[in-house]
């Protein structure tokens, strides 16, 4: 089953349900880059609570969806990395790069408005 | 006393649903074994890494996970076996951040770092046997 890609205004919000083959990782990475220019979205949010793991395909991968977005104009944030999950990316030595992370919704929406904002002033 | 759950799984990997099913299998094996919390989390991205590695590497090959009951101590033994192409320098392939695979080269030095026990072999045209031990800390 694909990942559901939800819309809110000018938001992406992909709420992953089950645990993720690496097939079906990129084919998410590959819809949501192909969605962020068809909605001119601002941000892209993943909800990653439903991941078991988030080993080094899957921090890579989310890597590579909030680069890409990033060079079409919207900002990635991840939500719902559990306590374990993130002791464990440590000891894997893994790193996020350009994707930001939240503990929830409403504090990834406040990042984006953030973001919106900053583009606004460089405008 | 027999509950009817095996106390060791083996898992054939040659595809990438076979990665999910080895970690999801080590992570209901180590439950049983006593780990809780962050450890069945760590457990099961170790897997993840060492099953990653077989598909992308060697295409084909073998997770065995078995309950370790010694010595007063409880814990998991994961071996992953493939007979691919072996690694030609183990030293440069446990090294951070090495990858001829296109990764972010850090399934081996990252699985050795989640657990207690770590041991590869591997010869050219052979293949690699890597076995990875955790045990289940007291108190």
């Amino acid at each position: 089953m694909s990942v559901p890609i939800l819309k809110l205004g000018d938001v992406l919000i992909a709420s992953i349900q089950l645990e993720q083959t690496d097939a079906e990782l990129l084919a998410l990475r590959d819809r949501l880059t192909g969605q962020v220019g068809d909605a001119r979205a601002q941000g892209v949010i993943i909800d990653v609570s439903a991941l078991d793991v988030m080993d080094s395909f899957a921090t890579r991968t989310l890597r590579a969806i909030a680069y890409s977005s990033r060079l079409r104009g919207a900002h990635t944030v991840v939500v719902g990395i559990s306590p374990e999950v993130a002791f464990s990316m440590v000891q894997l030595g893994l790193e996020l790069g350009a994707v930001s992370t939240a503990l929830d919704l409403d504090d990834a929406l406040a990042q984006i408005e953030e973001h919106r904002r900053s583009e606004h002033r460089r405008a | 006393m027999s509950t009817g759950v095996p106390d060791a799984r083996r898992i054939t990997i040659d595809r990438d649903a076979d990665i999910v099913a080895a970690r999801q299998a080590g992570r209901e094996l180590a439950s049983q074994a006593g780990f809780k919390g962050s450890d069945l989390t760590l457990i099961a991205t170790a897997i993840s890494e060492v099953a990653r590695n077989i598909v992308v590497y060697a295409k084909r090959g073998e997770i065995s996970l078995t309950l370790l009951d010694e010595d007063n101590r409880r814990g998991l033994q994961v071996v992953a076996k493939d007979e691919g192409p072996g690694i030609p320098d183990i030293e440069k392939a446990m090294r951070d951040g090495f990858s001829t695979g296109g990764s972010l080269g850090l399934g081996l030095p990252g699985a050795r770092r989640l657990m207690d026990d770590f041991e590869i072999e591997s010869r050219l045209g052979v293949g690699t046997t890597v076995t990875l031990r955790k045990w289940v800390r007291r108190g």
